[in-house]
């Protein structure tokens, strides 16, 4: 065991610390799940991409910079330090690309990606349904075969897309095969929001951003090209970005120490602490310590080519649930102060705790709800009957 | 940066997991509930064979001469059996405590003997009172702002039955005059802060070993118990009992074993870790057990069900080397600093 970084690695946080310092915005950027965030956030996504910054874990070729997942981990916690703004980018970033690295050809990568890292294509997830949110494989969007046109013409409906108001392209799940059974008969499809037969309506979330949105796709042309994984296999390709939501990439630890320290400033600038506010502070803290230490054990067999599997359903029950209890301990410790939006002249830190507090509020129901995380756990991992 | 035990830490922690398979099963761990000392002393000779006594006593005096990194796995693998013995007050804590502030007369005369199973040396660091101190020739203790070694022969033992009737609970009394000074001042707070620490880790990974074996008892039970025509481990409310139980001790290891390494490369951050570890470990193993005794139902309700050997043993440690609020304490003095004004 040894819990040390290597000089190198040391090195690369040093340059990531220097250049994040240098260059994260002083004044924190408006909200990127509204319109005029989510243009601002592009600026600042795209000066990442420049000083490549955007996908440290990526090949060269594409933007990155080769980064191992030791130096992936430590950039994240550089970011998220230095109080980097939120990465509108991530669901391309975080979630599609892993999937495109596994299972994307040579063409659709060299396509794909370096667009993504430049964050010139902006990619939302068109998973669920209006009809299937829970049980995924219910889903009922179609896709039928048009051999003339060589590709597919989809017909549905996604909703709750993340950012889908503002996103370029949308990567989903479609039924390519109606009479297959449930799991079978998916496909995992990339669709541009500016095709023909693409409609967008953004949805007030409960924070009041427009983060939502429904996408009603009417005999959208998907040429074959844009297929990710086999025609059918859809379930498969889906899973793996599953994982990748669920395990280490959307939420790495370095958030939720960060969050953390941050709230053990807020209580030290807190005058009438409770005994009761203490201990939920240092619960906190510690729950986002022990994430950490996860992590690093997790990453660990990661990089001796072991496989984490269904034990990614643990990370995200365990990051959501940390995340609501260290904003409760917050908006605690604010008390009268804690419902004041940011504009209010008396807010503290610019009401970042509340907004904070609703977002977190989604992690337990997002990226499958903790309800679905805990079948997963008890069935796939300790191996109880599914009936 | 490897945060994994290497592959001769796993052999020795397989080696004493199978040992411990063979002779510390609950019929044994019953006996010591019934018998004079609570002691299993066969088991105790051979895990002095195998070296396990001596973990952290010098190579010279019969050792191994390792560190808290390397017992940290074989005390989870005693507490997930029951071992009844003190093991970590002897082991954990008195050996590397007599190490370090012993002088060499009383090195020679215990250090060997306790690391190959033939003397017994207690501490009173756990809790008001000392685990078997019948059966041991010395306790080590502090008062006054002293750290003292009391030979048992001049001491006066009361017995305290506990819950967990496999334990041996004694309280101690003592004259000054007959007590071995080992350390004062600072000196001396600083081995027992050290000591605390120590037992604080050890009573933790054994809380860890009691988390696993609960879980594992309860998801046998629950694939086979049926009810409504099916097993009950089918309902969803039961899979999100132990799946809420595996989490919370999932997310308790590495603390535990971070902590074996903080003290063992002499981290000055250990104490935080340390407090982090006895606190996540305590609240995990109480919520195994909450969820274990639910998911039985009434047969773990019962003495003829071994579930209870455990959940005892549980509700002992937990508040042995200190309460999850005590040292969520401690975290929260060393991370937040004092109480704002």
């Amino acid at each position: 065991m040894d819990l040390n970084f290597t000089a190198a690695e040391e090195a690369f946080r040093a340059e990531a610390r220097a250049w994040l310092e240098a260059n994260v915005p002083t004044e924190p950027l408006p909200s990127g799940d509204t319109r005029d965030g989510f243009a601002a956030h592009l600026e600042w996504e795209r000066m990442l991409f420049a000083a490549r910054w955007s996908v440290v874990s990526w090949p060269a070729a594409y933007g990155g910079r080769d980064a191992s997942l030791w130096e992936w981990l430590i950039f994240e916690e550089e970011y998220y330090r230095a109080g980097g703004p939120q990465r509108v980018t991530q669901n391309g970033i975080f979630l599609l690309a892993p999937t495109v690295f596994e299972f994307g050809t040579q063409e659709q990568q060299d396509r794909i990606l370096p667009r993504m890292a430049a964050a010139e294509d902006l990619w939302c997830q068109g998973w669920s349904e209006p009809d299937a949110g829970s049980d995924l494989a219910g889903i009922k969007s179609r896709a039928e075969r048009d051999d003339a046109a060589g590709g597919w013409r989809v017909t549905g409906q996604k909703t709750w897309t993340t950012r889908g108001a503002f996103c370029t392209h949308l990567f989903g799940l479609f039924r390519t095969d109606p009479e297959a059974e449930r799991h079978k008969g998916m496909s995992y499809l990339l669709i541009p929001l500016d095709a023909d037969g693409v409609t967008v309506r953004g949805v007030g979330r409960l924070d009041g951003d427009e983060g939502f949105a429904e996408v009603f796709l009417e005999d959208v042309f998907v040429p074959d090209a844009d297929v990710l994984g086999g025609v059918n296999e859809g379930w498969g390709v889906a899973m793996a970005t599953t994982s990748s939501e669920r395990g280490l990439t959307l939420r790495s630890p370095g958030r939720f120490t960060a969050a953390c320290d941050r709230l053990v400033d807020l209580y030290q600038r807190a005058a009438g602490a409770t005994e009761r506010d203490r201990e939920q502070v240092a619960q906190a803290w510690m729950d986002a310590e022990a994430y950490r230490l996860f992590t690093l054990r997790d990453v660990t067999e990661m990089a001796e080519g072991r496989s984490l599997g269904a034990r990614s359903s643990l990370n995200k029950v365990w990051w959501s649930e940390l995340d609501v209890h260290l904003h409760e301990a917050a908006l605690d410790l604010l008390g009268s102060l804690g419902e004041l939006e940011g504009d209010a002249p008396a807010a503290v830190d610019r009401g970042a705790w509340m907004k904070g507090y609703q977002f977190a509020l989604s992690g337990p129901i997002y990226a499958g709800t903790n309800e679905i995380q805990r079948n997963v756990i008890a069935e796939r991992v300790l191996g109880l009957p599914r009936k | 940066m490897r945060f994994a035990f290497t592959d001769d830490q796993i052999l020795f922690r397989d080696t004493v997991r199978d040992l411990l398979d063979k002779e510390c099963q609950p019929e044994q761990v019953r006996y010591a509930w019934v018998d004079d000392d609570g002691r299993l002393l066969d088991v105790w000779s051979a895990l002095g064979e195998m070296g396990v006594l001596g973990v952290q006593v010098p190579e010279s005096l019969g050792g191994l001469g390792l560190t808290e990194l390397d017992l940290v796995l074989l005390l989870e693998e005693t507490g997930r059996v029951g071992l009844p013995d003190p093991i970590v007050e002897a082991v954990a804590v008195a050996a590397p405590l007599l190490a370090e502030v012993g002088s060499p007369e009383l090195q020679q005369q215990w250090l060997p003997a306790l690391a190959g199973g033939d003397a017994l040396v207690t501490t009173a660091f756990g809790g008001v009172l000392v685990p078997n101190a019948d059966s041991a020739g010395l306790v080590l203790a502090e008062r006054d702002g002293r750290l003292v070694a009391v030979p048992t022969g001049a001491a006066e033992l009361e017995r305290q039955p506990s819950v967990d009737g496999s334990r041996r609970l004694f309280g101690v009394t003592w004259d000054d005059g007959d007590a071995i000074v080992l350390a004062e001042g600072a000196d001396a707070q600083a081995a027992i802060d050290r000591a605390l620490d120590r037992g604080a880790l050890g009573t933790a990974a054994q809380l860890l070993g009691l988390g696993r074996q609960m879980l594992d008892l309860t998801v046998g039970y629950v694939k086979e118990r049926r009810q409504f025509g099916v097993p009950i481990g089918s309902f969803q409310a039961v899979k999100h009992h132990v799946a809420d139980a595996l989490l919370h001790l999932e997310f308790a290891v590495p603390v535990v074993h971070a902590a074996a390494y903080a003290l063992a490369t002499g981290d000055p951050d250990a104490p935080r870790v340390v407090a982090h570890a006895k606190a996540a470990a305590n609240d995990a193993a109480r919520m195994v057990g909450r969820q274990a005794l639910q998911c039985h139902g009434a047969i773990g309700y019962t003495v003829e069900y071994d579930l209870h050997l455990s959940l005892k043993r549980v509700w002992a440690l937990s508040e042995s080397y200190g309460s999850s609020a005590h040292h969520r304490r401690r975290v929260a003095d060393l991370v937040l600093g004092p109480i704002p004004s």
